[in-house]
This record gives C-alpha cells, structure tokens and sequence, in this order.
C-alpha cells in the first residue's frame, strides 16, 4: 500500500508539472483527490490493514495528499500568473501616442496683468473702481486741470462724438468720479483699470484702442516719499525683485509735482540696448502728487487732503514684460498668438 | 528742442563733462533727453586749402587739376570734378589717408593719367544733411569765407566738433525753448556760473519813431509790439559760427538778416519778424483782427483766407504778415532790402494757437508763442538782433524802439515753508538747501527763518503755486534723494465687489469650459453696429453711436453687439489656417435711446462667444466631435448651472442667424441673449466656416445673481429611477416634454434627463422618440414604489394626452 501511495505521488507530481492549462488541473485534482479519486479508492482498502499499520498508513496518505495539494495550489498560482501576464501583454499599448485632448481655454494677457496689478493693491487696501468709456469733456479734461486751450490738450487727439462727449482719452476721469462720489470726506484709495482711445494711426506701437490702469491715493499727511515707496513695491512685485526703480520729474496737467518712472533694463543689465534705447532704463508710468486744483474742483479741501496719482497702459506693460513687439496683436486674437499665453 | 552743446558751452561751462554724462543729468532733472547725436567724427587729416591754380584736366572736359596749399611745405595736386571750383578759394579738402563718412578712403591716385593727392570736399562729403546746406554750395565744393587758416583742421570752423541734445520738453517747459533758457537750467543743475549775451548797440542819431508809428487795435491779443528800425543792411551769408549753430538746431542758413532773427529765436525763445521797410507802402503798423474774408498771401506764396478770430500785421490798411504764424510775401526780406523794419512782440498764445490749428502753419516762431513767450526778453530780444545786424549785415540801428506797451512783467511771489516743503515730500530739508537751491535756479527770495517768499522770475511761466516750487525744489534735490516710505494711514480693507467677483469667476468658468478670452476693438465698421444685437437690447431701438473724425471706417461706430468684431477675429484666424477656434469676449457696448446724441450711453457688459471648427479634436481614435449647437449650448447650460439662473431657451428668429439653429435665452420670461449658428450668408460674406456665436447680457446676469452659499445636506435616502420614452411627432419639442415632466413630477422628481432620440427605421413617418430618465428622491423618507409608480403613470398619461404621444415599447 506504501508502495502504491508513493507511485501516486510521483505519479500525479510528474502530470501536475506538464499541465499547461487550469482544465487539466482541474480534472488531476478530481482524479487524485477526489471521492473517487485515486487517494480515496487506495484508502478504501485500508480495512484490510493491520491495526498498528492503518495511523502509519493514514498519515502517508495524507502527506500524499499535500504534496499533490500543495502542488496543484503551487501550479494553479503559476498558470494564473501567466494567464495574468498573457493578459496585460495582450493590453499593451503604445504610450507614446498622443493623449485625448482637453479643450483648454485661457484669459487675455491683460487679464492677467490687470488681475496681478490689482491684487497687489488690493492687498495694500485698494479697492478697484470702473468708469465710462464714453465721457464728458469735463471729467475727462477740465476736473483734471486741462481747461480748453490747455496747451497739454495738444497731447490727447481724441474721438469726440459731440463737442461735449468723447471716448476717454485716459483712465483719469475715474480719479474725479470716485473722488466726487467720497464727497471730500474720505480717504480714497483706488485703482481703476480700463479701455481708453486716442486718435492714432494702428501701427506695431499705436493703437487706437488701449488700456490703462490708474492708481489714486488721497488722505491726510500723504507725502511724495509715500508714491516713491508704492511704486518700488509694485515695481519690484511685477518685475521682479532684481529690477531698480529710478523717479524723474516730468509734467501732468493733473499733477504736482509730477514723475515719470523708469525701470532699470534686465535686457542688457542696463548696459544700453535697443529695448531702453542705449540708457539702461524704461518708462514705465507716470505720477505725481494730486495737483490742488484737482482736489478742490472734487470737493476735497487741498490744506487738508494731499494725495498721489499713478498711471500706466496696461499694453506697454504687457509688451515689456512679456517680449510682445506689436501692440496690435492684444486686439487680433490670432490663436497663435493668444494660446502661448495661457500659462503666463 | 536741439540744443548745441559749443553753443551752450558760450553761456555755461560744460567742458569738463561727457555729453554722456550732462545728458543723464539734464534728463533726471526733470527734461529728457531723447538722443546724443554727434555731429561728426575727428579728422585730423581733413584741412583747409588753399586752391593756387586750377587748370583744366588734359584728358576730361568735367575735370580740373588744381594745386591746393594745405599748410605743408609742398602743395597738394588734387583733380577735383566740382563745377564751382577755382582758383583763390578756401576749401576744404581731405588729404590722403583721411576716411570720410560711408568709410571712403582717401589715397593718391591717377585720374585720367593725372595724379591727385587728395580730395576737395563738399559739405555732403562730410557728412551734413542736405537739407541745411547752403543752396549756393548744394551742388558743388563748400567754400570758407577769406579769414580762415590754411592747413587748420575743418572740425571746429565747420561745428564738426560739436553734440547736439535733442530734449524732448513737456508742454510745461517753454522756458527751455531757448538757449538762454536751457542755459538757466544747466547752469542751476551743475551749480555753474552764467554768461548772459551782453546787449549793446551803436544807434544812429535818427529816431525810429520818425520812421513809423505803431498803434494795436486788437490789445487783447497784442501786449506789446516793438518795431526796430535798421537801415543800409547789406544782405550777406551770416558768420560761419552762426550758420553752423543754425544747423546744429535744425535751421538751415539763408541769408545774414534771416539767420539773425532765426537766431535770436533760438537764443532768447523770442519770435521776431524782419519786413522789408521800404516795401511796407506806408508809416505805420496797425495791429489788428483780420476782417472776414480778408486774405494774405504768406510766405510760402500761399493765398490764405482770414477770419476775424486772426490777429494780423498790417501797413494801415493791408495784412503783411499772420501774427505770429507767418509773414506775408509782399514785405518779405530779399536780396536787393537794404531798410528793415524788425518786430518784436508778444502775442496771446491762445489765438496763435487758433490760426495755426486753422492754418496747420506750425514753425519754431508758433510754437513758442503758443506756449508763452517770456514778457521781459521781448525787448531785449529786438536790442541783441540789432545788435548784430549792426555787426554783421553793417546795419545803421535808428534809435529806440516804437512800441505799444501794455504787457504785463510782473513777477509771481510763491510762499513756500522748510517744514510744509518736507511734509509733502517725506524728506528732511534744512532751510539752507532750500536757500542753495533757490539760489542755483537764480530765483530772488526773502528768507525769514523757515519762511520763503521766492519772485518767480518771468521765464518760469509754469511755477505760480506752492506746488509748483514744490516740484522746483525736489527736481533740484533730486527725486533719488527722496526716502522710500509707507503711508502714514494706512488701515482700509481692500477687496473686490461681489460684481467684480462674479466676473472673475465668469471668466474662469468660460475659461475652464475651454473657450479663450478675446479682446476686440468698441469702435467698428457701420454695417456691423447694427448686427447680431440681442433681442432685448434691439426692443429697446439704439441708436448707433458715430464719432466724429474716425481715423478708419472700420473703426467708427460704437459696438452695439461684441459678436461682429468676434467673427472678424475668426475670419483672422481662418485666414492663417487657424480654424478650430472658440473665444469668448466680455466688454461694454453703448446704447443711446437718442438719434442725436446728447448724454452719455448706456454702457452694458456682454458676455459673448464665437466658436467654430472641431471642439474636440481627436482624430487618431476617430473621436471627433465638431462645433454645433449643443457644444455652445453646454457650455451656456454650465454657466447658468454654476451661477444657480434658471434659463429657458426657446427657437427664434433672428437676423443674421440661421433661422432653424438659433435660440433665445430667457431669464424670468425676459429675454437675456441668444445663441445659435451664424446664417450661412453671413458667413461667406465674411468668410466663416460654420460657426456659432453666444451672447447674454451680462449686467442682467449680475444683477440676478444673488450670493447665496448654503449648504444642502446630502440625502439620507434612496433615490429611485425610471426611464421612459415616447413616440412623439417630428415638430414637438423635446424641452417642452421636459418641461412638463417636470412640472407633474414635482416635488418628488429631482431630476429629468434626455437620453436617448431617435427617428428613422422602426419608426412611423414624421415620429421620433424622445426618452427621458427621471429620478425620484424623497429628503425626508424612503420612497415607496406605489408613489412612484403613481406618479410615473400620471406623467406618461398626461404626456400621451398633451403630446398626442404614446409610449415606445
């Protein structure tokens, strides 16, 4: 009986090593171990087996038992996997094909540059103001201290639609508006970004259509220091925190004393280049102390309030900061163009 | 404004200093300076000559052979093919290893078998504009007047040697429309010494006044008029210096007696006028207002017609010059004027500015007068032209001046204070740099302490208030001196308004849906202020808005709609092989309910887009999916979605649309914009694809929109779920089905979807099925299936009987 135990063990170990499919496996298992199997039909004549022998018996039998067990469990892992392998080699695919793609959409470049200037004063207390496009010959020139004939009037061809109303030519009436709206009680701390329009020719450095983003600040004890200090943090936020600021006095009908500020070129490290026409330095915007007659005609009382004025056109930013060389591609939309700003 | 340095090195020393270097100065005190130009190269090698014979070239009609003395032990034999060469003259000429402009070279050579050493050179050799050249030397040799030094180098009797700063003046600094005045400005800058033109005449024992009586009708705009009376004038080139400081300003050099005023102009910022004394025809100047048609022929032989707003110089009776603005050509200076009669006065800027706006005569005479000629040079200015016409056109100068004499030459007095100065700019000034800085500008102050009380002197016409000094004051301190400082107070809390929030999500959202943000132009062509205007801003019957001097008829009207200015940009992009494109645009358009326009418009935000091509571009798995209605409508679906505004779309109509692909979007029964395709007429008229536009009316949506951000718990309970699909006729519309499944659902359905249509096979002629998935849900309790089924029954009945529908089995 040993003998045959033993006979099917190796028996049934050498099958299970040359079975190639989870069938056959299936049915080994059956014919082995099984009820009617090979196991159970050599225990059936255990009977016939002297006392002592049958536990010695048993307990081969049951080693048999495990062994093929034990292998079939082995095997039966071994043909999973490969079934697994055959299968996830049969999924292979060629990663280098191109994904699904995603539609992706994106704001204008001034959208991002109006949103950056924007949170940066909002985050010194600013609040953000809008005003007409189309506007009266008095806000846009007259509460800003250009009465008729000004000779700086010579600087602003604009679109007049009647003798009394035209396009803004600046973002500056926003300044008289909201100052007007405070009634000369308050603080005024705003920025207004905007669409403006001058009488120009569309060529790569003019357009007809621009914009703009002013800054106004007006409250008690505001001194010519405090626009140097606003407009080195705000230069340094957009530029970058290597770039110098440099202030020169200049001349704005709505401004006194008034300042042009120039950056310092990161081009040519301001050795002279093309971009800062050989002197190491670019205008950026313009500035000055709230001039006393703009105040006043807003209702402020310029003993009491001083404040300081800033402007700049958004485009030129836009161009400086990010290379563009012709002002018309912010109003074309040429998706050439527009999708390489999206992650700008 | 071109200012020589040589020249302005006569009034200030600026030797010791680059031009470099002064410009930087110049331009961080508060002018800029726009560019250095050099006016020419060191040249050792060019000199002047001495042209001792001049015989015709053996071999070459065109050609001389000259033998010039250049100061060397040898003279030069030089072939020169000028035609104004000839022997006894100074010229210039380049010796051999001279390098002239445009890199030519000078060496020996043999023209025509004869040896030339050299070259003798014209003015445009060496590089000067045309335009400044002496016409008598346009076309040939420059010749120097007898005084100058054989062999000497050319650069310093030509100005070669000299820079000029082009400054590039706010409408502010007239001062600095003067040499003088530049001067002023450099010297106070530098802290240098000034050396003013010392002003002296020999007048003749004759009185002006016996020649002329001067007498100013208009006096609101004529002051002061001062005429000089210079007689025997011999007219003659003026002095070389002269001339070449005349270039170097821009001016080109015609004859003594004009140079001289040109002069003066520059130097004092001074317009002043020569007539031709003898050809006035009368005694007398009468300064007046031009009558209405009225004309003078100007200088420039242009017959102009006068209106009475024109200040004019007449004889008594006739016009002889435009005031201010031009001359009139019948008393012009000539060569055969020997008697002159030299205006100096002072003109209200006002009405200069009036006739040369009219006119478009803008001249260096005009612009200084339209910005305010400074009222204590006036005179002085007519003294220093005498003074060299005496000198230099041999001029016998009549005693006095006649005037008219009303202008005036007071000074303004500004208070300024040590501690208000450092107020205002955050600095920290003492009293004696203030005091330092004053006496640099040479402005006249009495001092008492802290307290200033400064005489503005009449050249500075910009300064009359404290803020003006103030701005004086720090120039000259230097704004890089100012400290960087914070604001005092500076406790506000900034944020955006929920409108301005709101549109900056809008953005994102429409940004997220895949569209990129566009910008067009407000001002558009007429044919498109009148397209694709939403219904209910066309109700409200708009006027287009023109202005007045469009600088193209493609940019004239204002928009009334973004989306003709969008579709441009896609015909852009098509153009370039650009044609899967979706942009989205938010901008104001103009309404005036006025045909004549009188207040301001309406100014609205629209929120609108123009998609076109593959939405979904795909093409390696055949995953395409083109732009259509339903892509655009998804994305309105979305938006509407995220604010939390019910809509309704509902077919419509409307021009320039395709009529079966074109909806309007109601909001609360009030119509808030469209969507739809573009009529395929309009699109090959503006060469589309096809395409599809949106546009909602933005300040409708903001206005709706309320910031509501509670939360909904999520349901404890099951929901439960039925599909259904009728059959129902081609013309009912799938939405209004919904709409009442909906509606007989409510409260129990939480949502209805469409899942499924189809019509063809199967199907009856002229019938479609529409199937719908709707969930049931309970907040408060687990459904039952009876009250669904209930409820499901009662829709697919009511459907059946309202839609004359029945169900697909």
């Amino acid at each position: 009986m040993k003998e045959k135990l033993e006979a099917i063990r190796k028996e049934a170990l050498a099958k299970i090593k040359d079975i190639e499919e989870m069938k056959s496996l299936q049915d080994l298992r059956v014919a082995y171990l099984g009820k009617k199997g090979s196991i159970t039909s050599v225990l059936r004549g255990m009977g016939k087996l002297a006392k002592e022998e049958r536990p010695i018996i048993g307990e081969m039998a049951n080693k048999v038992r495990e062994a093929i067990t034990s292998s079939i469990e082995e095997k039966q892992a071994k043909l999973e996997k490969d079934a697994m392998d055959k299968q996830l080699q049969e999924e292979a695919i060629d990663v280098t094909l191109p994904g699904r793609p995603v539609q992706v959409g994106g704001p204008h470049l001034f959208t991002h540059i109006v949103q950056e200037i924007e949170d940066l004063f909002i985050g010194m207390g600013f609040e953000v103001r809008e005003g007409p496009q189309v506007e009266t010959d008095y806000y846009n020139f007259e509460a800003l201290n250009l009465p008729q004939n000004h000779p700086a009037r010579d600087m602003q061809d604009s679109f007049y639609i009647t003798n009394e109303l035209l396009l803004r030519t600046h973002t500056s009436p926003v300044q008289a508006r909201t100052m007007k709206a405070y009634k000369g009680e308050k603080p005024v701390k705003m920025i207004c970004p905007g669409v403006v329009y001058r009488r120009d020719h569309d060529d790569a450095t003019h357009s007809h259509q621009f914009n703009q983003i002013e800054g106004l600040y007006v409250d008690k004890d505001v001194r010519m220091s405090d626009l140097k200090g606003i407009l080195n943090l705000f230069a340094k936020k957009m530029f970058g925190e290597e770039r110098e600021i440099r202030l020169r006095p200049s001349f704005f009908p709505f401004t006194e004393p008034s300042v042009e500020m120039d950056i310092s070129c990161k081009v040519c490290s301001q050795k002279g280049c093309s971009v800062c026409k050989q002197t190491g330095w670019i205008e950026v915007l313009g500035g000055g102390m709230v001039h006393p007659r703009v105040l006043e005609m807003a209702g402020y009382d310029p003993n009491v309030y001083t404040g300081f004025a800033f402007g700049m056109g958004t485009d030129r930013i836009a161009m400086l900061k990010y290379g563009v060389n012709d002002i018309r591609q912010f109003y074309m939309n040429d998706k050439r163009f527009v999708t390489q700003y999206h992650q700008a | 404004m071109l200012v020589s340095l040589n020249w302005l090195n006569k009034y200030v020393d600026i030797s010791n200093m680059s031009p470099e270097e002064l410009a930087e100065r110049i331009t961080k005190s508060g002018i800029e300076v726009d560019r250095i130009e050099y006016i020419g190269e060191a040249n050792p090698d060019v000199v002047v000559g001495y042209v001792e014979t001049c015989e015709k070239h053996p071999d070459a009609d065109k050609l001389n052979v000259c033998q010039v003395d250049v100061g060397q032990d040898e003279a030069l034999q030089i072939v020169c093919g000028a035609p104004n060469v000839a022997k006894g003259q100074k010229v210039i000429v380049a010796k051999p290893g001279a390098t002239l402009p445009g890199d030519m070279k000078i060496k020996k050579v043999k023209l025509r078998g004869v040896e030339s050493n050299g070259m003798i050179c014209s003015l445009q050799e060496l590089g000067i504009d045309e335009k400044y050249i002496p016409s008598e030397y346009a076309d040939g040799i420059y010749v120097f007047p007898d005084d100058v030094t054989v062999g000497e180098r050319i650069e310093p009797l030509l100005n070669m040697d000299d820079v000029v700063l082009e400054f590039d003046l706010t409408p502010n600094r007239a001062d600095s429309l003067s040499m003088l005045g530049v001067a002023y400005e450099v010297a106070a800058i530098l802290d240098q010494p000034l050396h003013l033109p010392e002003v002296s005449i020999n007048e003749i024992d004759e009185e002006a006044d016996q020649q002329v009586k001067v007498n100013v009708e208009a006096t609101d705009l004529c002051p002061y008029y001062g005429a000089f009376i210079v007689k025997n004038v011999e007219i003659k080139p003026s002095p070389l210096w002269m001339q070449h400081y005349l270039i170097a300003a821009g001016i080109r050099p015609i004859n003594n007696v004009v140079d001289i005023t040109n002069y003066v102009l520059l130097e004092y910022g001074q317009p002043l006028h020569a007539f031709d004394y003898d050809r006035l025809n009368s005694k007398e100047i009468l300064v007046r207002r031009a009558n209405d048609a009225e004309k003078i022929v100007t200088l420039d032989d242009v017959e102009r017609q006068l209106t009475n707003d024109d200040l004019v110089i007449t004889n008594g009776e006739k016009p002889i010059a435009l005031a201010g603005v031009m001359g009139g050509a019948n008393t012009e200076v000539h060569d055969g004027t020997t008697n002159i009669l030299l205006e100096a006065a002072f003109f209200d800027p006002g009405s200069v500015r009036k006739t040369v706006k009219k006119t478009g005569l803008r001249s260096e005479a005009s612009t200084r007068f339209e910005k305010g000629v400074d009222p204590n040079r006036v005179r002085e200015a007519g003294q220093r032209a005498c003074q060299l016409l005496e000198k230099y056109a041999n001029g016998k100068v009549f005693r006095g001046v006649v005037e008219y004499d009303r202008l005036d030459r007071s000074e303004k007095t500004v208070m300024i204070h040590t501690d208000e100065i450092n107020k205002r700019l955050g600095s920290e000034m003492t009293s004696e740099e203030i005091a330092d800085i004053l006496r640099k500008l040479r402005f006249e102050y009495k001092q008492e302490e802290k307290q200033f009380t400064v005489q503005v002197p009449t050249r500075r016409g910009d300064i009359s208030i404290f803020e003006d000094m103030l701005e004086e004051v720090a120039r000259i301190y230097g704004y890089d001196n100012l400290p960087f400082t914070l604001p005092k107070h500076f406790s506000q809390v900034g944020t955006l308004t929920k409108r301005q929030q709101l549109m900056r999500k809008m953005k994102t959202y429409l940004q997220s849906a895949g569209l990129m943000e566009a910008r067009t132009y407000s001002l558009t062509k007429e044919v498109y202020a009148s397209r694709f205007i939403s219904p209910e801003i066309q109700a409200r019957n708009p006027y287009p808005i023109s202005v007045q001097k469009p600088m193209t008829e493609d940019h004239q009207y204002l928009r009334l709609s973004l989306v003709p200015e969008l579709l441009k940009s896609m015909a852009y992009n098509k153009a370039r092989n650009e044609y899967n494109l979706a942009f989205y645009e938010m901008g104001n358009i103009f309404i005036s309910d006025e045909e004549k326009i009188t207040k301001q418009p309406n100014e609205e935000m629209r929120i609108s887009g123009a998609l076109t091509g593959e939405w979904v571009d795909h093409k390696w798995q055949g995953a395409n999916q083109s732009v259509d209605f339903f892509v655009v409508k998804g994305i309105l679906e979305g938006l509407f979605h995220y604010l939390q505004l019910p809509v309704e779309y509902k077919a419509s109509e409307l021009p320039q649309m395709h009529p079966g692909r074109c909806a309007t979007i109601y909001m609360n029964n009030e119509p808030i914009g469209f969507l739809g395709q573009v009529h395929p007429l309009v699109q090959i008229e503006m060469d589309l694809k096809e395409t599809y536009v949106f546009d909602l009316n933005g300040e409708a949506i903001l206005d709706a929109h309320t910031h509501h951000a509670t939360y909904d718990p999520i349901p404890k309970y099951p929901s439960i779920e039925r599909d259904i699909a009728f059959i129902l006729d081609q013309d009912v519309l799938a939405g209004d089905v919904k709409s009442l499944i909906e509606k007989l659902g409510s409260p129990l359905v939480k949502e209805v979807q469409i899942f499924d249509v189809y019509s063809g096979e199967h199907l009856p002629e002229g019938k479609k099925s529409v199937a719908y998935h709707l969930v049931y849900q309970d907040p408060n309790k687990t459904l039952k299936d009876d009250e669904v089924e209930e409820s499901f029954k009662q829709i697919i009945d009511q459907v059946n009987k309202t839609f004359n529908a029945y169900v697909r089995s």
